[in-house]
């Protein structure tokens, strides 16, 4: 249960960076959160009590002791897509610095509302 | 101060609506439906020991080849919009203390090894081509910021990356022609807990890990190049 509240938690605060923030790194990072706890929520919801890793090994060979994997496997395909979209959005602020000398988005004209 | 608040009441009301949402689906309740069955058939179907990466490689192998796709647009697009920008300003840096200079060279042999051995085990313990390959990359941004003057080779990590995509294609249509589907498993599952076993997901995540490390490595030099490029660069 506190895997979900600090996941909605997460998401919030990232939320809140999202849309309150000025500086475009803030911004970026706010996205980044939001992954994160999106991320957390989705591994979080295969979680079964009592139950261990979806993975093999001499002391584990029943599988009926395991997580379900398809969310692991699910969130391994978004944390490398949310580390991409990390990147452009990066090499975005950088252009935007480089134009207009400023990361502050009130600043930047086309930027602003 | 209205709009804070107004603002507030807007996050609020989304994280409730999740919250709402999320109360259908109890924490730690059972709720595996194809879970079970990847559960059940890895071991016979795949002989891979991390039903994960027989998840992400083998049943949604097409997946995959997507989120590599993704991954190399991505890396294309950085590469791009840097090379579009005009104005290049060169930034006197800060040198690196003596502490991150030897570090460095003491630790990237070891960073090297360690994502080798992360991406070849994927299929056995957790970790993968994704993992490794970003392992690698962190190496080779440790030496970025320990030297100055490092620059990689730009065109041999591009033949990295190539060849590393071009081997998960190829032995997707490997599968097409000798099974009849797009990356079907073409090689013996071998024994469990071996490290030639998991039929075709030892090759693919090995070049997943190289393509990966590479195309991190070519995002890196990209993203430090605004700082330590020498003349205005678009000569790529």
């Amino acid at each position: 249960m506190i895997f979900y509240i600090s996941a909605l938690l997460i998401i919030g605060i990232g939320i809140y960076a999202l849309i309150i923030k000025k500086n475009l790194i803030k911004i970026i990072i706010g996205l980044d959160l939001i992954e994160t706890g999106i991320n957390l929520l989705i591994v979080s919801i295969g979680y079964v009590n009592g139950k261990t890793a979806p993975i093999f090994s001499k002391d584990v060979m029943n599988a009926s002791l395991m997580v379900d994997p398809v969310p692991q496997a699910l969130t391994l395909t978004s944390i490398v897509i949310g580390a991409s979209e990390l990147a452009l959005a990066a090499a975005f602020v950088v252009l935007l610095y480089r134009k207009y000398g400023t990361l502050d988005i009130r600043k930047i004209r086309s930027l602003r509302w | 101060m209205i709009r804070k608040i107004v603002y507030g009441v807007f996050i609020l009301i989304i994280i409730a609506a999740i919250a709402i949402f999320m109360s259908n689906y109890k924490f730690g309740v059972d709720k595996m439906d194809v879970g079970k069955y990847y559960l059940d058939n890895t071991v016979p179907q795949t002989g891979a020991a991390n039903v994960v990466t027989s998840v992400t490689l083998f049943y949604r192998g097409f997946d995959t080849l997507g989120e590599v796709t993704v991954l190399f647009t991505a890396a294309l697009g950085v590469a791009v919009l840097y090379f579009m920008g005009e104005n290049k300003r060169k930034q006197k840096l800060q040198e690196s203390n003596f502490v991150t200079k030897i570090g460095t060279r003491v630790v990237f042999p070891f960073i090297l090894l360690t994502g080798a051995y992360i991406f070849m085990h994927g299929h056995l313990t957790p970790g993968g081509g994704f993992q490794g390959g970003a392992l690698i990359a962190t190496g080779f941004l440790l030496l970025y910021l320990a030297y100055e003057e490092t620059s990689i080779d730009r065109k041999k990590f591009y033949l990295v990356e190539g060849l590393g995509g071009l081997t998960y294609v190829i032995i997707g249509l490997l599968g097409f022609f000798m099974k009849g589907s797009f990356l079907a498993n073409v090689l013996p599952n071998g024994t469990l807990f071996d490290l030639l076993s998991g039929g075709i997901m030892l090759p693919i995540y090995i070049g997943v890990g190289l393509k990966v490390g590479s195309e991190l490595s070519n995002i890196i030099d990209d993203l430090m190049c605004e700082v330590k490029c020498e003349e205005a660069g678009g000569e790529e």
